[in-house]
């Protein structure tokens, strides 16, 4: 709680104590506010509007590229793949042509065409030679099917059909992927034959097996009815049944998105490959390709909190610094126009009292002519001579109208100056003058008042003015102070050769320790539910440093106070300034 | 030898005027600078006592018109007003004698009336 006060700049909690709708001109919390949010708002909405836009149109991007880049690689692979069975069929179609039956027919042929295959292009098992009638007339390969008739097999009618067969994958008798492609060659006289040759996948397994793909990718081959005809990686082994469904027919490269298994979305490209049995499948994980995306969000993320948090930090610095600074010179504003309407108000008073004074004046002087003349009749006349009583009375009213003189001497002398006027003063007199305002209250209250003035104190160079109203101020704090009497002493005497100092001591209720700092404050006040506004001691101060002094506080809560002035005696000269 | 008093408050320059005879100073007075001049015009006076302030023609303005027509006259001013410093100042720069503060101390006056005319005494 104490570091958020201690951040809490002053302006905060700020309620001036003498506010009025003409004086206060700001809100300085609601201006800080407006500030902050205004140009937070026009910084870091753009920002953030940037990020967001920018994080959906790349995802978006990164999407479609990956989308292409598949569809790219299944079209790359299809195309090899169909090279394969394009240059088996065609050099099986070539040895069909090329030969006629009987030459094929002829011993030894289908081994030397079976080697010379296996050396050209490899992955040829064996090498059959079928006649119009389905028997197996020649055969070059490591099983026995000479004579084997094929006439009611799926393939051997096909072949019939279509004048070419690919088979799916089987596992064979030696338990390793095997497919079948058979070629027809039909004779002018209306009969044919069949070349019929048998192919180990393990060729075109390496085809797919060799391709290196981001994001868990796996390219594999089924046929129609989702039997994997090659292993996969993550989706089966050969011959399995696919998990997921057998995509629809398309003549082109085809690439959609979908969720595999455990809901993990995935890409998957196929390609139905022409005259096969065969789809070509890629799929990917979407996860793992858009996995150097993200590292990349995830950076501009960072560098985008950061930024949040290096503009809000400045936003709140830059106002909170310049609403400070208003509420500085704000506050110095006040104060002049407080201390402009103090000293208008005291010049008021000093015309009051000076008015008063002088109205008093007249007939103070007719009483005390009149007494004196009474007095004259009683010394010079000698039928009223003698009368102790009669001139004991008069003497009394004499010594009454002396008393009153010397209050509107006195009320007249504090009042007449209102400019700066430098003369030479004598501070005892001075102070005697200013505490006999105080004699009758401080005799009610039993405050004991006593001067202590050194005797080789200098007569100073100042305004009579000002110091009257500086230490009126002092003595009147002291005697605040002293609720329950106490003593007040005003002690004086020369600080070297160019200053004197006057310390007023009092034994009242003393200043709290973290008050003491700002007691010169303006609008610094403990007396503010006893109607204090809290610029005596910021207009004492002033004076003071007018007069080219210092003032200083000691306190102890409970014991008393004291305050110092050192004042010069002779006065600075500048320039303009006419004594 | 004989002393004008001028105050406008009528009260207060013929009490000043009644005690300043019994301390043997022959003493008249008038309530205003007019009267005065009036007075000065029947009678010879050698020493005038006046207000600074005083309605219509003021204390120093009427010094400097008796001045003007007796030349061998003296003046020494009272206020009730401002500072005896001010006042001091004021009453140097018009010519007077010497000056006093109200209210009045009587037994000043008198010997300061008395020193006046002690001086001219000798230079006569």
């Amino acid at each position: 709680m104490s570091f958020i006060k201690k951040l809490k700049p002053d302006f905060w909690d700020y309620h001036d104590i003498a506010a009025d709708p003409h004086k206060r001109l700001f809100n300085f919390r609601r201006m800080w506010e407006l500030t902050v949010f205004l140009t937070a708002g026009v910084a870091l909405i753009p920002l953030i509007t940037l990020a967001v836009v920018d994080y959906h149109v790349t995802q978006r991007a990164v999407a479609s590229e990956n989308l292409l880049r598949t569809a790219r690689l299944v079209s790359n692979i299809r195309r090899s793949v169909s090279y394969f069975f394009e240059e088996r069929r065609a050099v099986l179609k070539f040895l069909a042509h090329h030969y006629t039956f009987a030459a094929l027919n002829k011993r030894g042929t289908l081994e030397r065409l079976l080697n010379d295959l296996n050396e050209s292009f490899g992955g040829f098992t064996d090498l059959g030679l079928i006649d119009s009638y389905g028997y197996q007339k020649g055969y070059a390969g490591p099983f026995d099917l000479l004579g084997v008739d094929y006439s009611l097999q799926d393939w051997y009618r096909e072949v019939c059909k279509k004048g070419i067969y690919i088979s799916d994958v089987f596992l064979g008798f030696r338990h390793a992927p095997h497919m079948v492609i058979a070629v027809k060659r039909s004779l002018p006289n209306g009969s044919f034959y069949v070349l019929r040759a048998t192919i180990d996948t393990m060729k075109f397994q390496g085809i797919l097996s060799g391709l290196e793909m981001a994001g868990k990718g796996d390219a594999f081959i089924i046929n129609r009815q989702g039997i994997l005809q090659t292993p996969s990686i993550y989706h089966g082994r050969a011959l399995q049944k696919l998990s997921l469904p057998v995509p629809e027919y398309a003549p082109k490269t085809r690439v959609f998105e979908t969720k595999g298994a455990n809901e993990v979305p995935i890409i998957i490209g196929y390609r139905y490959i022409d005259n096969t049995p065969f789809i070509l499948m890629v799929i990917k994980q979407k996860q793992g390709l858009m996995k150097a995306w993200r590292e990349t969000r995830i950076e501009l993320l960072i560098f985008l909190c950061i930024s949040i948090l290096v503009i809000s930090g400045v936003v709140i610095w830059v106002a909170t610094y310049l609403v400070n600074k208003i509420f500085i010179a704000d506050q110095k504003r006040i104060a002049t126009l407080h201390q402009v309407e103090y000293s208008n108000k005291m010049a008021s008073i000093g015309r009051l009292a000076a008015g008063v004074a002088h109205e008093v004046n007249n007939p103070l002087a007719i009483i005390n002519e009149k007494a004196g003349l009474i007095k004259d009749l009683f010394v010079f006349k000698k039928e009223y001579a003698g009368d102790e009583k009669l001139l004991g009375l008069v003497d009394a009213i004499l010594a009454s109208v002396k008393r009153a003189g010397t209050i509107t001497k006195r009320l007249l002398s504090f009042s007449r100056h209102s400019e700066v006027r430098i003369q030479h003063i004598d501070l005892k007199e001075l102070l005697q003058e200013v505490l006999g305002f105080f004699e009758k209250e401080a005799e009610y209250r039993s405050i004991d008042i006593s001067i202590d003035v050194a005797p080789d104190t200098p007569l100073i160079e100042s305004d009579r003015s000002k110091l009257q109203e500086i230490f009126l101020n002092l003595a009147n704090n002291a005697c605040f102070a002293m609720e329950n009497g106490g003593h007040l002493n005003i002690r004086v005497a020369p600080e070297g050769l160019k200053k004197v100092k006057i310390t007023v001591s009092d034994e009242g209720c003393g200043i709290a320790k973290q008050d003491l700092g700002r007691v010169f404050e303006p609008f610094f006040s403990t007396k503010t539910k006893q109607g204090g506004t809290g610029l005596g001691l910021s207009l004492t101060a002033n004076f003071v440093r007018e007069l080219g002094g210092e003032i200083t506080v000691e306190s102890e809560l409970g014991k008393g106070t004291t305050f110092t002035v050192i004042l010069p005696v002779a006065i600075e000269r500048k320039e303009g300034n006419n004594t | 030898m004989r002393v004008l008093l001028i105050d406008d408050e009528k009260e207060l320059v013929s009490t000043l005027a009644e005690r300043l005879s019994f301390r043997g100073i022959d003493a008249d007075w008038t309530t205003s600078g007019k009267e005065a001049l009036e007075k000065l015009a029947t009678t010879s006076y050698d020493i005038a006592v006046l207000d600074i302030k005083m309605p219509r023609i003021g204390g120093i303005e009427l010094k400097r018109m008796i001045s003007r027509q007796y030349p061998h006259m003296k003046f020494i001013f009272m206020t009730g007003h401002g500072s005896e410093e001010d006042f001091k100042i004021g009453s140097e720069e018009a010519g007077a004698e010497y000056y006093l503060v109200k209210p009045v101390d009587i037994e000043e006056l008198t010997q300061k009336l008395k020193q006046i005319m002690s001086q001219q005494g000798g230079l006569q």
